[in-house]
């Protein structure tokens, strides 16, 4: 059924009284030249028709609550309700970003903690919060690098690697930053060519972009190799963690070697993607950029820096956790303040006005509490056991897996190429298909390099049944398409619309409402 | 096992199908010297009763003060509504929308936000959200940068009035392509951006100049003299607005003869809580003319295959995910849970309801300027106009006085001589709409007592 606009059943003098402050509009502190004439098209509707409304409008998508989401490379797994509860305890919710610190060390501390949570996970040396996605984090990830080089008096150093199958963010950050992109190939297995790479470093590299496993799914295995190759050549490593799910508890970054990284707390923490962010992109370094982090960070008052905190006498307040508290890295004496440029004078700089999406860094911090050290660890190999079991499954029932003789890691591929060729089924037909059987599409036409694919990601949080089902529905859907190709391109049927004019939307712009 | 479904049997069988010996041997391809042991500083993980424990006792540490602090972000009401539909599973754990037919509720209620941001500022066309104001400041001036096919020197007015941080953030995010950020000095009486501090750059080649409104002061620019400035250089004007403050302003749409060409902001007024400084969302919106040069996401209305209306994701060829190392921005992942709250959020005030809330933010700061500078040695520094903030200057240096006030659970405002050393002992301060006549009261009292007291100790 078609959800109307909210603009087409707005009614002027209509409004949802009860949200008005009980005060006139005086406009007289205003000068006349400077105040509106005309009224800003909002809707003026009444309380229940905007709750019905938009309750109706969300009635229209799919999600992670309603529907298995295997989206390649996104890590769609449940987001623990008690995440979200927690970070809206209405005193994190009112807290200032400027509040001062005397009232801030029940918040800092879940940051101080999350910071050392996550260098503990990722191997490396420092980790800053504030970058708000993934592709903030890695731009923040390369101008440390160029920051690194700059900081040695090194200024040639403009060239970045990335693989061929990079994500997309990869070069354009590189080009955000200044600088240029070179690709390296990959080879028939899916690991980066060695020999392409030791032909591309030399003393124009800044550093290699890398995913680990790829964006292939699967893991590098000559990661050490590369490590040395690249930093041989005096370049650094660039690890973008939108894949670390498939490793968390089982290899770090930091020991592969990795410089700098970001990780997607949307992905791998679980905090939600509330259809298209907020994210929080937080960047670990290793000690030779620690330096360099983006501000704030969050230290501790009395860890070497000797500057005046501000805290005041701290001696009325309740400690921090109870003295059985089971993290040994919350100490009840301890004072968290706010890191600068005063403490950082090398830093690349400030990303945001404050400190990054904070409330969603405190839903990371609950999700990585919950889990604790071993649930950590069980994230990978349970990510990597659906993957791998669904793969198996669906190479028993004869699609064709892009790397066959490859582990899967949280995620794989598989091509269509065949079918393509055979009966024309695309992946497209097969993703619009899943929709009208209850399933979200995986990620479909990424990574570029293999044709009509598919990159599936179970996650670890789905259930056998229903990755069962899955196997039974790309099962159904490849026998309808043999029997009538014309019915799968014609999918989806059961959804509000049916395939959408996306050429149509991009020439004849209609990007906001217009009365008639 | 915290999250993970699976009973023994599961695990069983997954591992019979795959033809492994055990989940370990999944990870056989990894080099097993790079295997880790276990993570030593992470905790044994808690069952969800003592996460909520844990939780509560660090929230009730920092407490509720009353807080008068703005400074680019602002405590107001939000409607009960909002937060409730939000919070939804079905736009709460949804991903970006790139199976239109299964996201058409984020899609068209983009596309709602898209009409409503573009009347509050009177533009044209806007996307789905940057990050917060500061970045979407940082890329508006990019995307100045590659508009202005005149003006393409990359210098970049910026007038001191503008809030710093946001500048700190042009400067962090935007050197590498070229933006030279230049200042621009204000005038002592008004606060306001100095006209002959403009008149010296006459003539030069200048990309953009960016005016805010109400500028970091609180004040009130003279947007309509500033814009055809700009545009007689040849510049492209970047405003930097509130979106509460424009149920009552002049929109930039219709600032000076042709108005502002590209209009960005934090959406934070608009149903978002101060939560430390973030989640929030920021807004791009342009004229026509520079579509194609906007960054992030944009929806559009198209029809089905059965000529039905229906919304997606348009104008993606700008994008990182197409256009690799020469898209528009490396921008993937925004802030759309936030636009979502902003568009229920402004839906439920409706144009009259945004004005008056407006209109009792700046009935509040006026009477709060009146009771604080009611206090011997208080001044307002700047003449009116002004929105719902203004500086004041104390007797005495700010820290201090911000410490005690701390202390007696009042934030005073934020210390401005740190940034603006020029002012004195000046103290940005704002009273929204959800400050009450005690509140008010409250503030005046404490303040008084605390410069007494300083007065008397020294």
């Amino acid at each position: 059924m078609t959800e109307p606009l909210i603009f087409e059943v707005s009614r002027p003098g209509r409004a949802a009284h009860a949200q008005n402050p009980g005060c006139a509009i005086d406009v007289s502190g205003i000068p006349p030249a400077l105040r509106r004439t005309d009224r800003p098209r909002l809707p003026e509707v009444s309380e229940m028709q905007a709750v019905r409304h938009f309750t109706r409008l969300s009635q229209k998508n799919f999600s992670i609550d309603t529907h298995f989401y295997p989206l390649g490379s996104c890590t769609m797994k449940y987001n623990p309700r008690a995440c979200n509860r927690l970070a809206m305890l209405p005193e994190f919710l009112a807290r200032h970003p400027l509040a001062p610190e005397s009232h801030s060390q029940g918040f800092l501390a879940c940051m101080y903690e999350l910071q050392e949570i996550l260098k503990d996970v990722t191997g490396m040396a420092g980790v800053s919060l504030t970058p708000m996605a993934g592709a903030q984090g890695e731009f923040a990830g390369v101008a440390m690098i160029r920051a690194y080089h700059r900081a040695r008096n090194d200024l040639e150093r403009t060239e970045i690697l990335v693989p061929d199958a990079a994500h997309g963010t990869n070069p354009a950050t590189a080009a955000m930053l200044g600088c240029s992109v070179r690709e390296i190939p990959t080879d028939a297995d899916g690991d980066v060519d060695v020999e392409a790479l030791k032909a591309a470093v030399g003393p124009k590299t800044a550093g290699i972009m890398l995913t680990n496993p790829s964006t292939l799914g699967v893991f590098e295995r000559r990661i050490q190799e590369i490590a040395g190759i690249v930093h041989q050549a005096g370049g650094l490593l660039y690890y973008d963690g939108a894949n670390l799910n498939a490793i968390l508890g089982k290899v770090r970054p930091g020991d592969m070697g990795f410089d700098v990284i970001h990780m997607n707390l949307h992905k791998t923490f679980s905090t939600p993607h509330g259809g298209g962010g907020p994210g929080a992109g937080a960047v670990g370094v290793s000690e030779r950029l620690r330096p360099f982090m983006p501000i704030p960070v969050v230290g501790v008052a009395d860890d070497g820096g000797n500057r005046e905190s501000g805290i005041g006498n701290r001696e009325d307040r309740p400690a921090l956790a109870s003295d059985d508290s089971p993290f040994p890295i919350a100490d009840s004496r301890r004072c968290y303040r706010w890191l600068d440029e005063r403490d950082l004078p090398q830093t690349i700089g400030r990303l945001s006005a404050w400190m990054g999406n904070a409330g969603v860094l405190l839903r990371a911090y609950v999700y990585a509490r919950m889990l604790g050290r071993e649930g950590m660890q069980r994230v990978g190999e349970f990510a990597t056991l659906n993957a791998n079991y669904l793969a198996a499954r669906l190479k028993d029932k004869g699609f064709e897996l892009a790397f066959p003789r490859r582990r899967a890691s949280h995620e794989f591929i598989i091509t269509l190429k065949k079918q393509k060729q055979a009966i024309g089924l695309t992946a497209t037909d097969v993703a619009k298909r899943l929709l009208d059987y209850g399933f979200h599409a995986p990620t479909i036409y990424f990574p570029l390099l293999v044709p009509e694919c598919l990159l599936i990601e179970p996650t670890e949080t789905e259930d056998k049944e229903t990755l069962d089902a899955f196997v039974d529905a790309l099962v159904a859907i490849w026998d309808e398409a043999r029997a009538d190709i014309a019915k799968v391109k014609g999918a989806p049927y059961t959804m509000p619309v049916r395939r959408l004019d996306d050429v149509r939307a991009a020439r004849q712009l209609d990007l906001r409402w217009q009365p008639a | 096992m915290p999250f993970i479904p699976h009973t023994d049997t599961d695990v069983k069988e997954m591992l019979a199908a795959i033809g492994a010996p055990g989940i370990d041997a999944l990870f056989d391809e990894i080099p097993a010297s790079l295997r880790c042991g276990p993570l030593k500083n992470v905790p044994e993980g808690l069952p969800e009763m003592q996460i909520t424990q844990l939780m509560h006792q660090r929230a009730e540490l920092d407490g509720l003060p009353l807080c008068f602090l703005g400074a680019g972000a602002y405590e107001h009401h939000i409607p009960a509504a909002v937060w409730e539909i939000t919070t939804r599973g079905e736009f709460y754990s949804a991903y970006t929308p790139y199976q239109a037919e299964a996201s058409q509720g984020t899609l068209q209620l983009l596309y709602e936000y898209q009409t409503m941001i573009c009347g509050l500022t009177g533009m044209e066309v806007s996307n789905a959200s940057m990050y917060d104001g500061a970045s979407a400041l940082g890329e508006a001036l990019l995307m100045a940068l590659r508009a202005n096919r005149r003006n393409t020197s990359g210098t970049v007015l910026i007038p001191e009035t503008v809030h710093p941080y946001y500048v700190d953030v042009v400067r962090a995010t935007t050197h590498a392509q070229g933006v030279h950020p230049v200042p621009v000095d204000y005038a002592a009486a008004s606060g306001t951006t100095l006209s002959e501090a403009l008149a010296a750059h006459e003539g030069r080649d200048i990309t953009a100049v960016v005016i805010q409104q109400p500028n970091f002061f609180g004040q009130l620019e003279d947007v309509d003299r500033l814009t055809d400035w700009a545009h007689a250089q040849g510049a492209l004007v970047v405003a930097v607005v509130n979106p509460v403050s424009l149920a009552l302003l002049k929109p930039p749409g219709q600032w000076g003869s042709t108005g502002a060409d590209i209009v960005c902001g934090d959406g934070q007024p608009l149903g978002a809580p101060l939560s430390s400084g973030g989640p929030y969302f920021g807004f791009l919106t342009t004229k026509m003319a520079y579509v194609r040069e906007m960054p992030g996401r944009i929806v559009g209305r198209t029809v089905d295959l059965d000529g039905k209306p229906g919304y997606t994701l348009t104008l993606q060829a700008r994008e990182q995910h197409i256009r690799r190392a020469k898209a528009k921005s490396n921008i993937c992942t925004n802030q759309g849970l936030l636009v979502t709250a902003a568009t229920i959020h402004m839906s439920l005030l409706g144009p009259e309801g945004l004005a008056r809330v407006a209109s009792a933010c700046m009935a509040n700061t006026r009477e709060l300027l009146g009771l604080l500078s009611s206090i011997p040695g208080v001044e307002v520094v700047f003449d009116a106009p002004r929105f719902h903030e203004a500086v004041l200057r104390l007797p005495k240096p700010v820290a201090p006085v911000l410490e005690a006030l701390a202390a007696r659970d009042i934030f005073g405002g934020f210390d401005l001589s740190g940034r603006y050393p020029e002012l004195g002992h000046a103290l940005l301060v704002c009273a929204t709409e959800t400050k009450t006549r005690d509140d008010l009261q409250r503030y005046r009292a404490a303040l008084a007592e605390v410069l007494l007291a300083d007065a008397s100790s020294t």
